[in-house]
């Protein structure tokens, strides 16, 4: 095992990748610069600049993929992926389903995700439940350096669409490209475990669709992806004083979703806490709630999520996203209990 | 309405001063997140927005600030607003890149080449409710190759929709060289819609405002769009803290920051053969010699251009400079005071 940052995890993965298979090519804005390294060593033909053209790019690797490449397409945020929508709601998605199964997009669309750093509405959102809501595309949220490496091999060794959101808080770059500057006049509530860990020297696969118990607890699950499972476990560090036993369980993937785990703890607790940082309506907190009661699990339900447009003024945004106080609360209205905070 | 300089300076310096506070208050870590100014771009938004009336409207992209000023919207509230303060401009929820003053018709977006269908739409209702005015729309040239950009241009051509659309051309998609990523010439490009395609010196204000001034008329008399390509050049970069001007500033700390992973990858003995290496290298090279040479910038700043040019007594300019200092100085001692 090395330490190694989030954003370093997942490109020396690529690299790895890269050198064992000469198909893989990188697409995306302003990807020489981005990704020097990687641009260095495998040269431009390997690590295409694209133009602001994201309709057109993503919907060429994703025909690049149908006709034998392993493009890993780059839209530099996922709020920008509206531009490319039709190619993957209308294309990429599909083809599997419309050939019969007789042809795929071998593709993974990588890109950054999130807020916390004060940059408004239509830079910060996660639409990873937007999404996962297609049928026919893998959505992966990595929230750390162990799992950003081993989600990275299995989305590329996949033989269908995934789209792979790295949070903004966990990858140092693009917290320092979009939100320090080169300033250390600001501060930012950076999950450490999250943006840096351990990662296995050679590569391990994380298979898409097996969550992770982050944490084992008897009275109340608690259920989140990304930058939110750092939230409940810091959350549930609060509750632990209360005498409040917390399970807390990381997805990883939003898409294909970790039923099995899910039920298994809820059935244990008979609580249920989801934590996303996506929009709150017709989601994920709602899909997770719906999985249980189709599998006829009896318990009381809690949901913390992004309810409204992210606000611009830093000190709102912060209220507005998931955090340990709002978790706090939520868990200790499901156990009857007055909460602290 | 006859040229004066003057008044554009003012209106040029105002917005310059105006967006050096915006930069020392981010500096600060008093505004959050990126931020994207228009300096360098200020000779092209004065000598544009001089030629705007009531009831025209402005699409405008992530560099808001200066023509949100020059078309009169109150700075106070706008400073206000980049403090993401609860009564500014937007009651602190769009923040720099959303930016929105009805009463102007004035609607920003962070997303490249946005502004386009905004400005064809805003034309549109025009036709209907607002005869003889127009539509601005502003961008820049790596918004060029952004589809619905191009599909605009085709909209306002073949609707007749009195647009303007204001191509500001600084060569740099953040920190890709657009030339790289485009085919053919811009201006050989939107002329083919059968539009009339301008190109200009976008660090002269004379220039911009002459050629405006002709093209306004025109749209606001015909109906018809039309396109200005106007160079110019971004003194601070893409964005504050742009990572090719950290390099350009500050060369040896950064190459230092680069310079190990850079080598390890270079020399890394599976990879690209030495000539693609090779290849890739000097692509990534120049761009940092580009920036490492950053002194050129100066030289197309558009207000000190334009200072040299006014043909009035320095003590004169100084006077109009040291009042819209005090004047802006006052405003962010009030903006920044305010607890909401």
């Amino acid at each position: 095992m090395r330490q190694k940052t989030f954003a370093q995890a997942i490109e020396d993965a690529l690299a790895f990748a890269m050198a064992k298979d000469p198909r893989i090519i990188i697409i995306g804005e302003d990807v020489q610069m981005i990704r020097v390294n990687l641009t260095a060593r495998f040269g431009t033909d390997r690590v295409l600049a694209a133009p602001i053209s994201e309709a057109a790019f993503v919907s060429a690797a994703i025909h690049a993929a149908m006709a034998g490449m392993r493009p890993i397409v780059e839209v530099m945020i996922v709020d920008f992926i509206a531009v490319a929508m039709d190619s993957i709601l209308n294309h990429a998605a599909k083809i599997r389903a419309f050939s019969g199964g007789r042809w795929n997009a071998p593709i993974v669309i990588r890109t950054a995700c999130g807020g916390g750093y004060g940059d408004g509405g239509q830079h910060m959102q996660s639409l990873w439940g937007w999404l996962a809501h297609i049928p026919g595309i893998s959505v992966v949220v990595p929230s750390n350096p162990e799992d950003a490496a081993g989600l990275m091999f299995s989305a590329i060794e996949d033989e269908n669409p995934v789209i792979y959101l790295e949070h903004k808080l966990l990858a140092d770059y693009w917290l320092e490209f979009m939100g320090k500057g080169g300033r250390n006049t600001v501060e930012f509530n950076v999950p450490a475990a999250g943006a840096l860990g351990k990662v296995s020297v050679s590569p391990v696969n994380i298979p898409l669709g097996k969550a992770r118990i982050c944490k084992e607890g008897a009275d109340l699950t608690m259920v989140s992806l990304g930058v939110g499972v750092h939230r409940a476990l810091e959350a549930a560090g609060e509750l632990a004083h209360e005498k409040i036993d917390c399970e807390v369980i990381d997805l990883r993937t939003v898409q294909p979703l970790d039923q099995d785990t899910i039920c298994a703890s809820v059935s244990k607790t008979g609580r249920l806490l989801v934590i996303d940082e996506d929009y709150l309506r017709f989601g994920l907190t709602g899909e997770i709630a719906a999985v249980c009661l189709e599998n006829n699990l009896q318990f009381k339900y809690q949901r913390i999520a992004t309810e409204t447009t992210i606000p611009y003024s830093h000190e709102r945004e912060l209220q507005v996203l998931p955090n340990s106080e709002r978790i706090c609360r939520a868990a200790c209205k499901m156990l009857g209990i007055p909460p602290k905070v | 309405m006859p040229l004066d300089l003057v008044k554009l300076y003012r209106k040029m310096y105002h917005s310059r001063y105006f967006e050096q506070a915006v930069a020392a208050l981010w500096q600060q870590g008093k505004i959050s997140g990126e931020m994207h100014l228009s300096m360098g771009e200020e000779a092209i938004c004065a000598g544009i927005n001089d030629h705007l009336r009531d009831g025209d409207a402005l699409a405008l992209d992530h560099r808001g600030t200066a023509p949100l000023l020059m078309r009169g919207v109150e700075p106070l509230s706008l400073m206000k607003e980049l403090l993401g303060k609860s009564d500014g401009l937007c009651g602190g929820q769009g923040g720099h890149m959303h930016l929105f003053e009805p009463d102007f018709l004035a609607a920003s977006s962070g997303i490249v080449g946005a502004t386009g269908p905004a400005a064809a739409g805003f034309a549109l209702a025009a036709r209907y409710l607002r005869r003889g005015k127009i539509a601005v729309s502003y961008f820049g040239e790596g918004a060029i190759n952004q589809g619905m950009l191009m599909e605009s241009c085709n909209l306002a051509a073949a609707w007749q929709l009195p647009v303007l659309f204001v191509c500001k051309d600084n060569q740099w998609s953040i920190t890709t060289r657009s030339e790289t990523v485009t085919g053919g010439k811009i201006i050989d490009r939107v002329r083919a819609f059968g539009m009339s395609g301008d190109e200009i010196d976008g660090s002269s204000v004379a220039e911009v405002w002459e050629t405006a001034g002709k093209v306004i008329d025109k749209i606001r008399r015909q109906n018809v769009p039309a396109f200005i390509q106007a160079h110019c050049v971004h003194l601070e970069g893409h964005f504050l803290g742009d990572p090719l001007i950290q390099l350009g500033r500050r060369p040896f700390k950064k190459i230092q920051e680069l310079g190990g992973p850079l080598v390890k990858s270079i020399l890394h003995l599976q990879g690209a053969n030495i000539k693609n290496r090779t290849n890739a290298i000097h692509g990534i090279g120049s761009a940092m010699l580009d920036h490492i040479r950053a002194d050129s910038l100066k030289k197309k700043d558009p207000v000190r251009i334009l200072r040299e040019k006014l043909a009035i007594p320095g003590q004169e300019i100084e006077n109009i400079e040291r009042a819209i200092e005090q004047e802006i100085d006052t405003l962010v001692i009030q903006a920044t005071a305010t607890e909401t």
